[in-house]
């Protein structure tokens, strides 16, 4: 940093922000990586935006921006060389918080008796840079339904409690994107420690960057900015104002909780039923999902065992088995267990919506199984039985 | 809000032939003790290496001071339960879920029905009638088995007689057996049901309970005061892993024990 840089004034920069280039967010990296982070963001590899550890900010994926529609998923060059420009991955955050596999206690026979040991191997500190105000509110339904309830999952929560969260608002929504129909984006809501949006234009490749805690002021403290220009400012807000009416796709306008309780018995699921393969996929990419089963191991000694936590989808058969067969054995069944969970009683459960409107779903279904579309369907079936739109139709 | 705990060692302390498939096990700590249990709620029973799996406290003190639960084998896990001995070890957690609402029962005539298994968690609730008689009205017990050799409890069942009025009905009868035949229901018939003043309590399989309750209701009975026990799956018992919902219940958190006037409707729907 030069003698005569423009260095961080705390109080009016907090809200008005700094403004930093490429070498800003190459800065931030390092800093971070010398803190003792973690640093984990999106990289381009196999044709797809990955979350992977960063050890530098040149692997973020600069000129790479992304193609979406139901059922595809395509990188595409972009000429204004932009980093953040792309809409959801194949992963999210999950992947680190709430891991696809955990070893959650051990237990050894020891002198005819039984010891129990829960693990406690030490979380990475992470910093997660990218991170979507989707994904945002994602990871905040995730924290309530594994930390708010009466018990607390000390493995998510120690993962989560360390995690610093760099949240880089939208300016490129994807086709299959609908967060301004779920309230969840593109404009960064609560829970940042960092908060980013990207400018690519005719002055310059920069990035708008405000800070939403104690830490995220001292790491900003400590990169190359200058405090942030009128224009900047306002072609930042400018791009994520247009994004918001740039959706994809947008859910019916409608009590979705209403919706899913009082439409389980509509014809619509016999015809998903007839298009869904029962992969899985659309939980897996969910950034909200939860649900795992449980595997016990011994090892060739028999007198060692251990308890191993792994991701489960509802759309597995042997979710719910039960002693003389699956509750839900048909596709439809559970079709509707998946989407009248995330859009309706997810409510009930944990008091908001499961679903953040970040399109992942409706990508990576083999098939392109629509969830909007399928709400949608769901919505134009209870107008039709409304006795006004019956006696219209005479 | 507590942190998930794992499991804390358990001994067997004894146990008994309930039927062919059916025993109870007898757990005391083998260290720490877990929270007291009420009638209705389940702990996760851990067998070593095999798996864990949900089980009602089917008494809150049994002769050596411990917790009994009563398990049937229908797989790996019940069956290596049913396979310890006395001084074998197990994991135990809970006290989980809501047990019966026993404080709604005060004062009421207290009608249980239990198909098969469905007995043992509501063994509890006779006891805990029997200890304070005096707070209820008059305690009858229903129980159906698909054979009479499926009868649990026989001895303690003939010992509540005098103080309890118990009926029993088989699916199929064997030779020698005297007692009724038929669905659970039917015995309904047999009371002198007084629908303003009764408090249900019924486990067993979801058909029967939805029976059960139904023809409760249509007596009279008002449907809050019809509880019932629902069973799904159950890997964590701590509202994390997803597997037990029911609608918008989570049933390890919401239940087991739910009022029928809550899930009368979620129980008319097919594999929700
Ligand atoms: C609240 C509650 C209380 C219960 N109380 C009793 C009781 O007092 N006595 C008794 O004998 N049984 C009780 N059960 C049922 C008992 O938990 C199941 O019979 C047992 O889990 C079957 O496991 P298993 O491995 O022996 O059977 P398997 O047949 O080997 O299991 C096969 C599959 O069934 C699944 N499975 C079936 N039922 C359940 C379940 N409820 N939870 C988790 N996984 C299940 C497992 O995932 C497994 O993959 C209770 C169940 C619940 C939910
Ligand atoms: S349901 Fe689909 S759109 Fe909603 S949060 Fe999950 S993956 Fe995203
Ligand atoms: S909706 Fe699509 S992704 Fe989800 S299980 Fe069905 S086929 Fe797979
Ligand atoms: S048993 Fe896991 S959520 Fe209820």
């Amino acid at each position: 940093m030069s003698a005569d840089a423009d260095v961080n004034v705390s109080r009016p920069l907090a809200c008005e922000g700094l403004v930093m280039g490429k070498e800003g967010v190459a800065a931030l990296v390092d800093v971070l990586i010398r803190r003792g982070f973690t640093v984990v963001g999106p990289t381009a590899r196999d044709g797809a935006i990955v979350l992977a550890e960063l050890r530098s900010a040149d692997e973020l994926p600069y000129g790479w921006g992304v193609e979406l529609e139901a059922g595809r998923y395509r990188l595409r060059e972009r000429f204004d060389g932009a980093a953040f420009a792309n809409a959801a991955g194949p992963q999210s955050w999950k992947s680190f918080l709430h891991p696809a596999r955990v070893r959650e206690w051990s237990a050894d026979r020891v002198d005819g008796g039984l010891v129990i040991t829960a693990d406690q191997a030490a979380p990475p500190r992470y910093a997660f840079l990218g991170v979507r105000p989707c994904d945002l509110r994602a990871i905040a339904v995730q924290d309530r339904v594994l930390t708010g309830g009466a018990y607390r999952d000390s493995g998510y929560e120690g993962r989560r409690s360390g995690a610093l969260l760099i949240v880089v608002e939208c300016t490129e929504p994807g086709a299959t994107c609908f967060c301004v129909s779920m309230g969840t984006g593109p404009a960064a809501g609560p829970g940042y420690d960092l908060v980013m949006t990207e400018v690519a234009d005719e002055d310059g490749h920069r990035f708008w960057i405000r800070s939403g805690s104690r830490e995220g002021s001292e790491i900003l403290a400590e990169l190359p900015a200058r405090p942030a220009d009128p224009e900047t400012r306002e072609t930042a807000r400018a791009g994520v104002t247009a994004a918001a009416d740039r959706m994809g796709r947008t859910m019916p306008e409608a009590d979705l909780r209403e919706l899913m309780a009082g439409t389980l018995d509509a014809p619509r699921w016999d015809d998903v039923a007839g298009r869904c393969l029962t992969c899985g996929n659309c939980t897996m990419v969910c950034p909200t999902c939860f649900c795992t089963t449980t595997e016990d191991v011994t090892d060739l000694t028999g007198d060692h065992a251990e308890r191993w936590r792994l991701w489960d989808s509802c759309f597995d058969l042997a979710f719910s088995q039960l002693h003389g067969g699956p509750v839900r054995a048909s596709s439809r069944s559970r079709y509707r267990q998946w989407m009248t969970h995330k859009l309706g009683t997810w409510y009930d459960q944990f008091g908001s919506s499961g679903c953040v409107g970040c399109g992942r779903c409706i990508v990576w279904c083999p098939v392109g199984i629509d969830i909007t579309e399928e709400a949608a369907a769901l919505h134009d079936w209870t107008q039709s039985r409304t006795p006004a739109t019956e006696s219209e139709r005479g | 809000m507590t942190t998930v705990p794992p499991p804390l060692p358990y001994r067997v302390a004894g146990t008994s032939a309930e039927t062919a498939d059916t025993r109870s096990i007898e757990l005391v700590p083998a260290g720490r003790a877990l929270p007291p249990f009420a009638p209705g709620q389940f702990a996760m029973i851990y067998a070593f290496g095999v798996g864990e799996v949900p089980v009602s406290a089917s008494a809150l003190r049994g002769r050596h001071g411990g917790l009994v639960h009563t398990v049937r084998a229908v797989g790996a896990v019940s069956a290596a339960l049913c396979r310890l001995r006395p001084g074998d070890n197990v994991g135990l957690s809970g006290p989980y879920g809501t047990g019966w609402d026993l404080e709604a029962a005060v004062g009421h005539d207290v009608l249980i029905v239990a198909g098969g298994i469905g007995l043992a968690p509501l063994r509890p609730v006779v006891h805990a009638v029997l200890d304070r008689q005096a707070a209820y009205g008059p305690l009858a017990v229903l129980v159906g088995a698909r054979t009479p050799a499926d009868l649990v409890y026989r001895d303690e069942i003939a010992s509540w007689s005098g103080r309890v009025r118990v009926e029993v009905t088989v699916d199929r009868p064997a030779p020698g057996w005297r007692g009724a035949v038929g669905v659970v229901t039917a015995l309904l018939d047999r009371l002198d049901l007084r629908p303003d003043r009764t408090c249900a309590l019924v486990c067993g399989p979801e058909v029967m309970m939805r029976h059960t309750a139904r023809a409760l209701v249509s007596r009279g009975v008002v449907p809050q005061r019809v509880q019932v026990s629902l069973e799904r799956t159950m890997h964590c018992a701590t509202g994390h892993c997803g597997h037990c919902q029911l609608g918008p219940l989570l049933l390890c958190r919401d239940g087991p024990v739910v009022g029928y006037d809550r899930v009368a409707h979620l129980l008319l729907v097919r594999e929700l």
